[in-house]
């Protein structure tokens, strides 16, 4: 008789509604600890390349935004980059900086977004509320801005599509300041728990090697000590003229991670002041008549990472080739080294770390085929949660509350 | 390592490219034939510690294109290896996931969209098309009628 050794695999998905992207992770677990990780996506390839190459190059920034909503100013800043390069124009320099503020103030709600859902996962709702509360005057700004709070859809070949409102800069300043205090005593509040230290320490480690292997970006890579950029190391926009620092941290873990986004929190609210204060005159805008033969490679620092655009023209209306990469393609595949050997409780966490708002999606199932027993939703926010509850009960913390912070 | 470094160091692969394309914006393109393409970045990677950042696939009229795009962020320079690829009718090219494990998806997505083999890559499965997607179509080809 020939026997088979089942593993017992968890599958996690595979729909994922806060990502825009199905996703669906199998993880072989012995006990409760995982051994393998297998990501199967694609379920709703929305063939965004292919679809590029039938519209005009005009037409591809607002096609792009909608790769995803949180990223919507990086995508299509990094492909007019690319045919920019294409094309050897250059904006003039108060599209630049109309280009700086929209992507650091996407930047702001975004990592404001993320520190939420981290709180929220392992149990800490009051961060979740007052983190999101926080963002909301960012997405008033980029709405006052823009028009929209997402999809700004203000960027084009050769500039800006609208200006920013005249007489709006004294109420960016003001908001920046009340978003800067408040976010300083998230950061403290969060910096100074001995809860979090004992409950994102150690958690979800990615080394450097590992993260040199796999080529993660942003955040990810920055977490883990490596030490990257685009906005320092290939400037675009008007980064350059602009006082700010590159954060990193070199434990790799989900602290690590925390920390990167929160203190690059700060310096994107510098970099808005900056260029809020010294905003050039000028026209917003040039003109371009023909994107000639040739290819770009046009790439943005978006708040996740690295966005990557290569566009190849042959003379004509349409590109006859436009690849893009998003920054959670490189992120994502790099669980394999950071989730082996780490608990499942341990595994919603660190696959939220890299922000792809893991655990949040009311159709994630667990479900472990050697014992039939199904984990959905509410039971992984559960095992996440009992063991920040189980460190606060070992340290002795009194829980966050709402007036700490 | 600096711009000047680089070049330099990029010139050792001469033996192996057919050709080099430099742009005034610090984008560097080395052309080569798919059989030399894993060495180029082998030699990339390991020698000279550039980050991978993704592949581009294209179907060229008379050929296939890989493009592997590599960065060096000292000086943001992209170096890009492009592979050209002959055979239209069984394109086959060297997998570069052995030593780069950050190519594996985007070289099953290439195989996927565009039917480019990758020799010696260790998990050749479907990543973007479905399991009852038919044999045999390449939706990223342009004579794809879809």
């Amino acid at each position: 008789m020939s026997e088979t050794v089942k593993k017992p695999i968890l599958a996690v998905g595979p729909f994922h509604p806060l990502q825009e992207e199905m996703e669906f992770f199998q993880l072989t677990v012995d006990g409760e600890k995982v051994t393998d990780i297998d990501v199967r996506l694609s379920y709703n390839h929305r063939g965004i390349e292919k679809l590029s190459e039938t519209l005009q190059f005009d037409q591809i920034p607002y096609l792009v935004s909608r790769i995803c909503g949180i990223c919507s100013a990086s995508h299509p800043l990094a492909y007019v980059q690319a045919v920019e390069e294409i094309a050897g124009v250059k904006p003039p320099e108060r599209a630049l900086y109309v280009r700086t503020i929209i992507n650091e103030l996407e930047r702001i709600h975004s990592h404001l977004l993320w520190v939420g859902l981290g709180g929220h996962f392992i149990g800490y709702d009051t961060v979740f509320m007052w983190a999101w509360k926080y963002r909301e005057p960012v997405l008033d700004l980029l709405e006052e801005i823009t028009g929209n709070r997402n999809n700004y859809g203000n960027v084009k070949i050769g500039g800006c599509r609208e200006d920013i409102p005249e007489g709006i800069e004294p109420k960016i300043l003001k908001e920046l300041d009340t978003i800067e205090k408040k976010t300083e005593m998230l950061t403290k509040a969060i910096l100074d728990d001995p809860v979090l230290h004992a409950r994102l320490k150690g958690v979800g480690v990615l080394s450097k090697k590992d993260a040199v292997r796999y080529a993660v970006t942003g955040p990810t890579a920055r977490g883990s000590g490596v030490d990257i950029d685009v906005r320092r190391d290939d400037p675009y926009a008007a980064y350059a003229d602009l006082d700010w620092k590159v954060i990193t941290q070199d434990a790799g873990d989900v602290f690590a991670k925390a920390v990167v986004r929160l203190l690059e929190t700060f310096e994107s609210i510098k970099i808005v002041r900056q260029a809020v204060k010294k905003l050039p005159k000028g026209p917003i805008t040039t003109e371009v008549k023909q994107i000639p033969p040739g290819e770009g490679c046009g790439r943005a620092e978006a708040p996740r990472g690295e966005t990557f655009h290569y566009v190849r023209s042959d003379g004509g209306n349409r590109p006859v080739r436009h690849k893009i990469r998003a920054p959670s393609y490189v992120n994502v595949p790099s669980f394999k080294a950071s989730c082996i050997g780490a608990d499942i409780a341990d595994v919603t966490l660190t696959l939220a770390a890299v922000d792809p708002c893991y655990s949040c999606t009311e159709r994630l199932a667990v479900v472990d085929d050697h014992n039939n027993v199904i984990h959905n939703h509410e039971a992984l926010l559960r095992l996440s949660r009992e063991k920040t509850a189980k460190i606060m009960k070992e340290t002795g913390a009194p829980g966050l509350k709402l007036e700490d912070i | 390592m600096e711009q000047q470094e680089l070049e330099s160091r990029l010139s050792q692969m001469e033996g192996k490219l057919i050709g080099t394309q430099q742009t005034k914006n610090n984008r560097i393109f080395l052309l080569c034939e798919a059989e030399k393409c894993s060495d180029v970045c082998r030699f990339l990677f390991e020698e000279l510690s550039l980050r991978f950042v993704i592949s581009t696939g294209i179907d060229a009229d008379d050929c296939f294109e890989v493009l592997h795009h590599f960065s060096n962020d000292q000086t943001g320079c992209m170096v890009t290896v492009k592979a050209f690829i002959r055979d239209r009718t069984k394109p086959s090219i060297g997998s570069i996931t052995p030593f780069v494990p950050a190519a594996e998806w985007i070289e099953r997505e290439m195989h996927d969209v565009l039917g480019i083999d990758f020799e010696n890559h260790p998990n050749m499965r479907r990543l973007i098309l479905c399991d009852d997607w038919p044999e045999g179509v390449y939706p990223l080809r342009k004579d794809a009628k879809l």
